[in-house]
């Protein structure tokens, strides 16, 4: 094979590009499917209880109304891990929103009319969905999320803590925040006998499929879900959510293809949500800045019936050096939806924390906060006594600080004014840890001289499916334009999700080891294709099971600058400068915009997200696009990603470590931290909005 | 949503008889909030009249300089237009902090005017709202209101006007002209539109069915005048007001306070005139001070909730902020 | 009292093309496009004017679809994204279309075309003089598109929100077709 110019790490336009700019790119909800009827849902009117009765007569009176489905008059599902996919399976009500009912009609107008004229009686049980702090029921989890323990200490944090000559010691809240991707959960879904096919907006075509094969009691490779272009997800979309269930269901029930799409307010209750957490963090120091303790405790909540424990407080246990650690997790199990993954579980509320600390301590010692963190610097990870694999913290803050202007910084807060603004700069580290899965893909040759890869990756906007052809170009030793990429479908084989920050480390390793495969049956044809062409598959089991035990984590530093309205308490982010080392970056473009995208979600996460419970209904009152504020294009000013060229052989063939999460941790941290700096009031509580920051400036 | 008859009404007579002959029949404009409500069952018409080809479409510049906005003048069309800009630019800023630049494409005057509040409750069928089901109950006063009203509220309903534009036409002393469903004419003061909630939220204008608003007339802003609209928001686009203030001075020697007119945004359930504060104004020479006590006069009958107690504060620095600019605009102006 | 219908017959001329349909008078022009017609590249994000991807022309401006009636669109010219390479062509694309492209004004794509056409609509606007909520001086308005800066194309195009966060790229790719001047998106 000729040698040709590397296109990993170079910036080819997405090969999906051009589908995405001309409305041609087909997402779940836009397969022409002959026949397909329209699925409504009808949602409880109360957080906890039993319903007594669906009347459906009304709505089976209406035109187009093909059927009314409940809890009596559909299929039985197969217990599931995840309870909230037991959709339709019993008369229990645990939240406000659950699906108690569904309406499946000829149109969309129709369905939803239907709909409405649906009464359902519920037996009322008291709810209780509030995250108290003095709810008795709050008990610490032996687990949390991704396999990290519930509880780890090591030292003696609270000694430490007491002899410290200097510390802090504050609260802080994150609020539930809701992913919210564009494309609203959609599915259409038809059977043929005993298979099922889903087109369905998702993250994890093939881990979707078994869990749905699983739950319907199929055989595997029973079920298939299309999954071309996935209009964002967040986390919302990787495991499957209760509205591609129900369209199995009611195709199912009705004997006909169905097509379902989440209205924007049903989304709120029925696609998970981050979890809200009440975070204390204990900081000890000496006064040249070393900590002595690190203590982080966060209360989060799960609903009852679903323990989820998010690994809140897993970075604060890796991050810095510290002789003494306590790090906790507790939990109170409510009567509302199961939280679950949003962009960077765990570490984006746990860092916004933890970062906040670490600026409260370098005003307490008086120290630079890149200073601070830079002498806190470990040689191993603190936690497990690993090597790194690699560890560019220091590089990424020394290099955001020159890139930023961070040198001559005066530290004194609430004294810069322009006009009616007050102006702050600030600092947070990132961090992610590096996570993969094994994978399966495959790699044919055709007597053309074409190349396809396939595997059931989910390009949700990252890039995937042009990073992956990237890979199999420079493995291969074509041209890009030689290779057909395809993804989205399960049945490519078994593949990991597009979460975790770990969809290309996963993928890529299955593909460059198809292609290596490929490649050396190539050459012992001599590079002759057969007529039926050449098909390599390979399976990365083995190799992860191989894998020498390192620390591996993604690292980043974010500066920001903001002005405060003196008049109002409004924030304006005026930069946001991000430096990032996650190995090898495959495509200088897309990995632009997976870190902006991650730092536009920290900016809007710092100033704009939370949803609003109310204690009397037990849902979100918030739970639309106009009441649910998302950062908009006027909210992101002067917004950079930059990366250090870093070189890591521990991590895959490929040496990526992931980025799509290391984004959003930190930005929020940095946003409040350069809000002290500007109004010389801390703000603990997320979002920042104008009301905190005007009582904040009041009382100082 | 459900099924509904759909007429094109000729001219403003037969739009007229359709929605009073009609059963639940409404008049369709931009849509913008409308058809909104009706995917959510706030609304259910029966019928849409829909008016936006009758001949209201037009913005009359009169020689005395008035201005005559027709209503199903869209709000880019309003905020687009020259006249407009360079004589009212206050309410050329209302409008384009508004919404999007394509909602502002499809709403009109009118329906700006109409728009109905966007307090979660009232948006959402499964909760109680007398606004939307009288009798019902307040869900918004036990519950979340911090984006909620302040002033003018009741105990029935804290619901808050949604609308810039017409929080801008309040401080220009807008008239508005109606087609009355008998066809004969009328002007009354934007003011005098709108009905405070007391114990029927679910009333909020004067008009009665088959009413038709046909413009909205501005008088000629007094000479000499400046004016601002300053809009502040939870986002810095595409958001509602959490407050705004729409402030229209003009001074005499010494830079005194000949005239001030004050609306504020957001935290009422109309466009709120700040009488009580441009009385306690006029004729002094502002200050921080004077403006922040007119603030608290004007409040001093304001009944807010836990979390929108802030508003009070904020609108009183609101307006400080504003006069102050606009003395400040005044000087620029002088020594160009 | 004759019995009222609830649908009409209506001809939709999107494209350049005529669509006769009989609609059920409910029916958003947004779902006539998607549903109806096989017209899928406006798509629905939040059905409620609160995100912008249904974004299409009217008579040349911009306007959210899942709010418009579709039995009220009738005797208007209607530009999907499937239709705005009609317009302004760079190859085969709409300028903002190889813009967007080339800039990397999008992740997942599905606020792609409400931004692409909510950007052409937008530039149409700045040609005429409009100003907008950020434009200084609001009497002299902008003298043409090439006159808008970052601030007031981020203000022109907040109507589209972009959950993946691709603003940044979004502002680039309008800046460059607004940089090349006036008729180059109609």
């Amino acid at each position: 094979m000729t040698t040709l110019d590397k296109v990993v790490g170079g910036a080819p336009t997405r090969i999906d590009g051009r589908e995405k700019v001309t409305g041609a790119a087909r997402y779940a909800y836009e397969y022409p499917v002959p026949n397909a009827v329209y699925v409504w849902p009808v949602q409880a009117t109360v957080a906890r209880g039993r319903v007594r009765a669906v009347h459906d007569g009304a709505a089976l009176a209406l035109p187009g109304v093909i059927a009314v489905l409940n809890s009596g008059n559909v299929s039985r599902l197969r217990p599931a891990e995840d309870a909230e996919l037991a959709v339709l399976q019993s008369a229990d009500v645990a939240y406000r929103g659950q699906i108690v009912a569904a309406v499946v009609a000829s149109t969309l107008e129709g369905a939803r009319e239907a709909a409405s004229a649906v009464r359902v009686d519920y037996d009322e049980q008291e709810h209780d969905v509030v995250l108290s702090p003095d709810n008795p029921r709050i008990f610490s989890p032996r687990k949390a999320n991704a396999g990290f323990p519930g509880t780890v200490h090591w030292g003696d944090a609270e000694s430490a803590l007491a002899a410290a000559p200097a510390g802090v010691d504050a609260t802080y809240t994150t609020p539930a925040e809701h992913a919210s991707p564009l494309e609203p959960h959609a599915t259409i879904a038809f059977w043929e006998g005993e298979t099922l096919t889903l087109y369905n907006a998702d993250q994890a075509p093939w881990m979707s499929a078994t869990a749905i094969a699983a739950l319907f009691g199929l055989a595997d490779g029973a079920v298939s879900i299309v999954a071309d272009h996935t209009g964002g997800g967040f986390g919302s979309k990787a495991v499957p959510r209760p509205p591609t269930v129900l369209a199995a269901l009611a195709a199912r029930a009705v004997g006909r293809p169905v097509k379902v799409a989440m209205t924007r307010q049903q989304m709120f209750p029925l696609v998970s949500y981050r979890t809200p957490t009440v975070q204390r963090v204990r900081l000890g120091a000496e006064l040249d800045g070393r900590l002595t303790a690190v203590w982080h405790d966060a209360l989060q909540q799960s609903s009852k019936r679903v323990e989820y424990t998010e690994q809140t407080v897993a970075a604060s246990r890796m991050m810095y050096a510290t002789p003494n650690s306590h790090t906790a997790h507790r939990l109170l199990q409510l009567d509302v939806p199961t939280p679950s993954w949003m962009r960077a579980p765990g570490e984006a509320p746990g860092m916004f924390a933890l970062e906040s600390a670490m600026d409260e301590l370098a005003y307490a010692l008086g120290m630079d906060p890149v200073e601070l963190r830079v002498v806190n610097e470990p040689a191993l990870d603190p936690e497990s006594g690993l090597p790194f694999s690699s560890r560019n913290l220091v590089a990424c803050l020394r290099e955001g600080a020159a890139r930023f202007g961070w040198a001559g910084r005066d530290p004194a807060p609430g004294v810069r004014g322009q006009g009616r603004w007050l102006v702050g700069t600030g600092v947070a580290s990132s961090t992610y840890p590096v996570l993969t899965m094994a994978s399966t893909a495959t790699v044919r040759a055709e007597p053309t001289g074409r190349f396809v890869v396939e595997i059931a990756a989910a390009d949700i906007g990252t890039g995937a499916r042009t990073a992956l052809a990237q890979v199999a170009a420079d493995e291969l030793g074509v041209p890009m334009d030689q290779i057909t990429a395809l993804v989205g479908r399960s049945v490519f084989g078994p593949a990991p999700f597009a979460g975790g920050s770990m969809g290309t480390a996963s993928w890529s390793w299955a593909v460059s080891k198809a292609c290596r495969t490929l490649v050396r049956e190539l050459d012992e044809r001599s590079g002759v294709i057969p007529p039926e062409g050449l098909l390599a598959r390979a399976d990365t089991t083995e190799d992860l099971a191989a894998q020498e035990r390192f620390s591996r984590h993604s690292f980043g530093a974010q500066f920001a600058e903001v002005k405060v309205d003196v008049d109002s308490g409004q924030v304006r982010i005026e930069r946001l400068l991000g430096v990032f080392a996650a190995g090898r970056i495959v495509n200088a473009g897309t990995a632009r915009s997976q870190f902006l995208g991650g730092m536009t979600m920290g900016i809007s996460m710092a100033l704009h997200e939370s949803l609003q419970l109310d204690p009397r209904f037990g849902d979100f009152t918030n739970h639309d696009l106009a009441t649910y504020h998302i950062a908009s294009n006027a909210d992101v000013r002067g917004i950079e990603a930059h990366w250090i060229d870093e070189h890591d052989d521990q991590l895959n063939p490929v040496g990526v470590k992931g980025i799509g999460e290391v984004g959003i941790v930190g930005t929020a941290a940095a946003i409040a931290n350069a809000v002290f700096h500007a109004t010389g009031s801390r703000q603990r509580d997320l979002p920042i909005t104008l009301d905190r920051v005007r009582a904040a400036m009041r009382t100082g | 949503m459900r099924p509904f008859a759909y007429e094109r009404a000729a001219d403003p007579g037969a739009a007229a008889t359709a929605v009073v002959d009609g059963t639940d029949a409404m008049f369709l404009a931009g849509g913008t909030n409308l058809v909104d409500l009706m995917k959510l069952g706030v609304a259910r018409p029966a019928k849409l009249v829909d008016v936006t080809r009758l001949p209201y479409d037009r913005i009359e510049h009169r020689a005395d300089g008035s201005v005559l906005i027709g209503a199903t003048v869209r709000n880019s069309d309003l905020a687009g237009d020259r006249g407009i800009r360079e004589r009212f630019p206050m309410l050329t800023r209302a409008v384009l902090s508004g919404a999007s630049g394509q909602l502002r494409s499809m709403a009109t005057t009118g329906g700006n005017l109409l728009q109905r509040t966007r307090c979660p409750y009232f948006q959402d069928v499964t909760k109680p709202c007398n606004k939307r089901d009288p009798g019902a109950g307040c869900s918004a006063i036990g519950g979340g209101h911090r984006d909620l009203g302040v002033i003018g509220t009741s105990g029935s309903c804290v619901a808050t006007h949604p609308s810039d534009m017409a929080v801008a036409m309040a401080a220009l002393d807008a008239v508005v002209h109606l087609r009355l469903a008998g066809g004969e004419e009328r002007a009354v003061p934007l003011h005098d539109l709108y009905l405070l909630p007391g114990d029927t939220p679910d009333r909020e204008t004067v008009l009665e069915p088959g009413d038709l608003i046909t413009g909205v007339e501005l008088p000629p802003p007094p000479d000499g005048a400046a004016m601002r609209y300053r809009k502040v928001r939870d986002r810095w686009s595409y958001a509602f007001a959490v407050v705004s203030v729409a402030a229209l001075v003009t001074t005499e020697g010494g830079g005194s306070l000949r005239e001030i007119r004050l609306a504020l945004g957001g935290v009422a359930p109309q466009p709120w005139r700040a009488h009580q504060a441009e009385r306690m104004l006029a004729g002094h020479r502002p200050n921080r001070e004077l403006l922040l006590a007119a603030a608290e006069a004007e409040f001093a009958s304001a009944r807010p909730l836990p979390e929108n107690e802030f508003k009070i504060g904020l609108a009183a620095d609101l307006i400080a902020a504003s006069v102050r600019d606009l003395m400040g605009d005044l000087v620029a102006e002088e020594r160009r | 009292m004759a019995v009222e219908a609830f649908s009409s017959d209506v001809t939709l001329r999107i494209n350049g093309a005529d669509h006769s349909v009989s609609l059920d008078n409910r029916v958003t022009l947004l779902d006539a496009l998607r549903e109806h017609l096989g017209l899928t590249g406006a798509k629905k994000g939040c059905d409620h004017g609160q995100c912008g991807t249904c974004t299409v022309l009217l008579d040349g401006r911009r306007v959210n679809s899942c709010l418009t009636l579709a039995v009220t669109a009738t005797e208007q010219e209607i530009v999907t994204i499937e239709g705005v390479a009609g317009l302004a062509r760079a190859n085969d694309l709409h300028t903002v279309q190889q813009a967007f492209l080339d800039h990397e004004g999008f992740q997942c794509g599905y606020c792609t075309p409400g931004q692409i056409c909510s950007a052409i609509g937008a530039l149409a606007e700045a040609d005429a003089g409009w100003p907008s909520h950020v434009t200084e001086d609001v009497a002299a308005g902008v003298a043409s598109r090439a006159a808008l800066d970052a601030e007031e194309v981020r203000e022109r195009m907040s109507g589209n929100l972009c959950r993946c966060g691709a603003y940044a790229g979004v502002v680039e790719a309008v800046l460059e077709v607004a940089g090349a001047g006036p008729g180059g998106g109609r």
